[in-house]
């Protein structure tokens, strides 16, 4: 089945290689990748869906990164689960009202207007992003692009839970291989291996 | 590999070198820094290093420069190929514990070391790969003998690093000898750029490591280890499987106290041999494709299992749906990866083996120690052992050869055991199977082979770092012909480096033997790709200026094995055996370890298949 794995990593140089490498070799199949920066300067966040049977190995290997800070299987967490796209549909003049019917109607907007074609930019549910792409398909899709899911877990218990976790690796991962020499003050973080299997 | 760029091209770095020199920075602070190349060397120095295997190339060149000023510290070991230097670093890791050195340059002198670099990944050797690289100028440009060696070894390394700049030298180095020796220890490469190595810098041993992302945990859960102790206790069956971890981790002594608190029966895995004494009454042997019948039995019938740093490889539990199908597993490793990858575990105890038997024999401190008589369960192993008849009937030479394997390693045997102070390295195949079975192991880090990943050719190699570390003992090396006849160009570097504690004894049969088992067994005696031609391999010997004797039959193999032992340098001993033995028991792949096959046709089967309650 699917899962949503939050992952937060150092970024350092051939971190998200050595990611998707070990994906590829253990074979587990990914659905979606985004990457980006998080709140913290030095730490990557990844937002992965894959398709595995056995998630807790995908996480343990996760683990065995030495780069990887955090694995959150947020999959049967309260989450927002965004994805973004960019559509470029066949709009001659006659089209252009029911399409932007439908940009109304899924709360997307219309990013450009050319002569033949519209360029319309849309974020929702993975889910919902499905189905907007489905009612547009009949007008022509000419071009698209969607850029992977991304995910957060919903409430305030979880996110003091996390800023605490952060505040200590962005104690430790104001990364440089010389650095300075103040010493980095992070308690022993949780035991998260070890919960994995306890 | 030795190459060298065109001369041009040299003569220009040189004039820029020198340029650099003249041009560089104010007086003191030039005092103070050195070359990458310099602090390279001091890092090994500084983390315990006293001896490198490696070849110089281009672009280790500048490093290779710097060596010459260390020499009273750092040892140099030239090899004939970058696969024998990795696998001597390997051999010298396993045999002390420490993490193992190897040197290549860029490109094939990089690529050539990717085999032992998976070799240690699998058997998790500490190991720490430098190789050259092109100036980071030509990073990715395709320059001469330019290969990208952190992309190609990601997936076989603990982790790898690029290194660009002589001032990141001094950390990553003490970052990496880190993660090498650390947790579950394993191989981490260093590629450094020439540039990098040329460059000068300060270097600062005194920053503190950041790794936010790396946790090791040793002390195993109480929790979990107070329930591992409740089921040893009321198990009526227990079975102690013990694994590369308990050497690795120093645990052999806690293990013996352990088994002996509990009289529990001990088995060994091939990694394992040596962590547990073969002479003990507690001792039953290694289990597997090629165990004992009565070994993989009692894994069958017993209801606790407690593995302690093994990690369910394939060719330990055959088919691993049936695998300990009465059993209760406790699965003690530092890998928290390794725990339910292959077999599930009642109780999974993250942690380092000898730390987590050291707290599992102080939660049963109160209880009555094991009063040394054997259990009924240890006498219905041993029923089975007689059943099945182990040893001596594998041993028992077939009448109608003139050298049976089995002659060479009872004679061999025998001899380790009266001269004691010895460690044995075997390759991969036949052979090394036999070695498995027909030594009585008793001491850990004295069995040393190519498990997890198979490596043939690692053991010339490999002795070649055992003897290195290990100059006060004698190395038997048990090779095959046919892995001989991959890394034999390595017993050339043992004379020039004056090694005479090693032995050679080559297991020769003119197959590939294994292979050709399987081609037997199960594709009807279709022998493709596996007879085998050699050269005379005493002769070879002699040719590399190291005694050779070929041995044809049996009456001549103690004499030979004797004069070995007093010969003050290295000698080859071809041992021409039978050319159709076969290593029994075994398990056809991907059977079940229920069901062995113990002779050619003849079957044992324990009738698990329809057990009730079976997984």
């Amino acid at each position: 089945m699917s899962h949503t794995l939050v992952t937060l990593m150092q970024d350092r140089p051939g971190v998200l290689h050595r990611a998707v490498s070990l994906f590829r070799r253990r074979g587990f199949n990914i659905e979606s990748l985004a990457v980006g920066h998080s709140e913290t300067p030095g730490v990557s966040r990844m937002t992965l869906v894959v398709d595995a049977e056995d998630v807790e190995q995908v996480v343990k290997q996760l683990y065995r990164l030495i780069e990887v800070l955090k694995v959150t299987d947020v999959t049967n967490q309260p989450t927002v689960e965004r994805e973004s796209v960019l559509v470029k549909v066949h709009a001659p003049a006659a089209n252009r009202a029911p399409i932007l019917a439908v940009v109304e109607a899924f709360d997307a907007r219309t990013a450009d207007v050319g002569t033949a074609t519209m360029i319309i930019e849309m974020t929702g549910t993975p889910s919902k992003v499905d189905n907007f792409l489905a009612v547009l398909r009949p007008f022509g899709i000419k071009e698209m692009m969607r850029g992977g899911t991304i995910a957060m877990t919903r409430g305030v218990p979880q996110q003091q839970r996390q800023r605490r976790r952060l505040r200590s690796i962005a104690a430790a991962s104001a990364y440089s291989y010389t650095g300075s020499n103040s010493t980095p003050t992070h308690d022993d973080p949780p035991n998260a291996q070890a919960d994995g299997v306890a | 590999m030795t190459r060298v760029e065109t001369r041009a091209e040299s003569q220009a770095e040189a004039a820029t070198a020198a340029a650099l020199e003249r041009g560089g920075g104010r007086r003191h602070e030039r005092d103070e820094a050195h070359t990458g190349a310099q602090i390279m060397c001091e890092a090994l120095i500084r983390e315990g290093v006293d001896t490198i295997f490696g070849i110089p190339g281009g672009a280790i060149m500048p490093f290779y420069f710097a060596l010459p000023e260390y020499a009273g510290k750092l040892r140099h070991v030239l090899c004939r190929h970058e696969q024998g230097a990795g696998h001597a670093a390997e051999g010298y890791a396993r045999a002390t514990g420490r993490v193992g050195v190897c040197v290549g340059t860029s490109g094939p002198g990089a690529t050539n070391l990717v085999t032992p670099i998976a070799d240690a990944w699998m058997d998790s050797t500490p190991l720490v790969a430098i190789t050259g690289q092109v100036a980071s100028t030509m990073l990715g440009k395709d320059a001469f003998q330019e290969t990208d060696i952190t992309g190609i070894t990601t997936p076989i390394t603990k982790h790898n690093y690029l290194v660009t700049r002589a001032a990141d030298l001094a950390y990553v180095f003490r970052e990496a000898f880190h993660l090498a020796r650390s947790g579950r220890p394993g191989p981490v490469l260093i590629d450094v750029t020439k540039d990098a190595q040329q460059a000068r810098a300060v270097a600062r041993w005194d920053a503190e490591l950041r790794l936010p992302g790396y946790r090791t945990i040793h002390e195993g859960s109480r929790w979990q280890i107070r329930k591992a102790a409740e089921l040893l206790v009321q198990a009526e069956r227990p079975l102690i499987m013990a694994g590369n971890g308990v050497i690795q981790s120093g645990a052999a002594d806690e293990l013996r106290a352990l088994a002996e608190h509990l009289g529990v029966p001990v088995i060994t895995t091939l990694h394992g041999l040596g962590a547990f004494p073969q002479d003990h009454m507690l001792s039953i042997g290694m289990p597997g494709m090629h165990g004992w019948v009565h070994v993989n039995r009692a894994i069958q019938e017993c209801d606790v299992l407690l593995n302690v740093g093994g990690r369910f490889d394939d060719r330990v539990t055959g088919k691993a749906a049936s695998f300990a199908p009465r059993a209760q597993v406790i699965h003690v490793d530092i890998d928290p990866s390794e725990i339910g990858k292959n077999v599930p575990a009642a109780v999974p105890i993250v942690g380092d083996a000898r730390r987590v038997l050291a707290a599992l024999l102080r939660e049963l401190a109160s209880r009555e120690p094991w009063d040394g008589a054997a259990s009924a369960w240890l006498a219905r192993i041993r029923e089975l052992q007689a059943e099945h008849e182990p040893r001596q009937a594998y041993r028992r030479r077939p009448t109608t050869t003139p050298l049976a394997p089995h002659d060479v390693y009872e004679a061999l045997d025998r001899s380790l055991q009266e001269r004691g102070s010895y460690r044995v390295v075997t390759d991969v195949g036949q052979h090394q199977m036999w070695a498995a079975q027909l030594i009585d192991w008793r001491r850990p880090r004295t069995h040393i082979t190519s498990g997890g990943s198979g490596t043939m050719g690692f053991a010339i190699p490999a002795a070649l770092g055992v003897a290195l570390a290990c100059p006060d003992e004698t190395v038997w090396v048990v090779v095959g012909d046919g892995g001989f006849q991959m890394t034999n160009q390595e017993l050339t570097t043992l004379v020039q480096e004056g090694v005479r504690n090693v032995k050679v004894a080559i297991i020769n049969n003119g197959y590939l033997g294994m292979v050709r088992q399987w081609q037997e067994l199960f594709d009807g005696r279709r022998y493709s790709g596996t007879p085998l031609s050699g050269p005379d391999f005493a002769r070879l010997a002699e040719a590399h200026g190291i005694r050779g004797l070929t041995v044809e039959h049996a009456r001549d193999v103690d004499a030979a094995i004797s004069f070995a032992w007093s010969h003050d340098a290295p000698v080859v001993i071809d041992f021409r055996v039978e050319r159709e033995a076969n290593v029994f028991p075994m398990v056809p792949a991907g059977g079940s370890i229920g069901e062995m096959l113990v002779g050619n046709g003849a079957v044992v089967q324990d009738g698990n298949s329809n057990l009730p309650g079976a997984r």
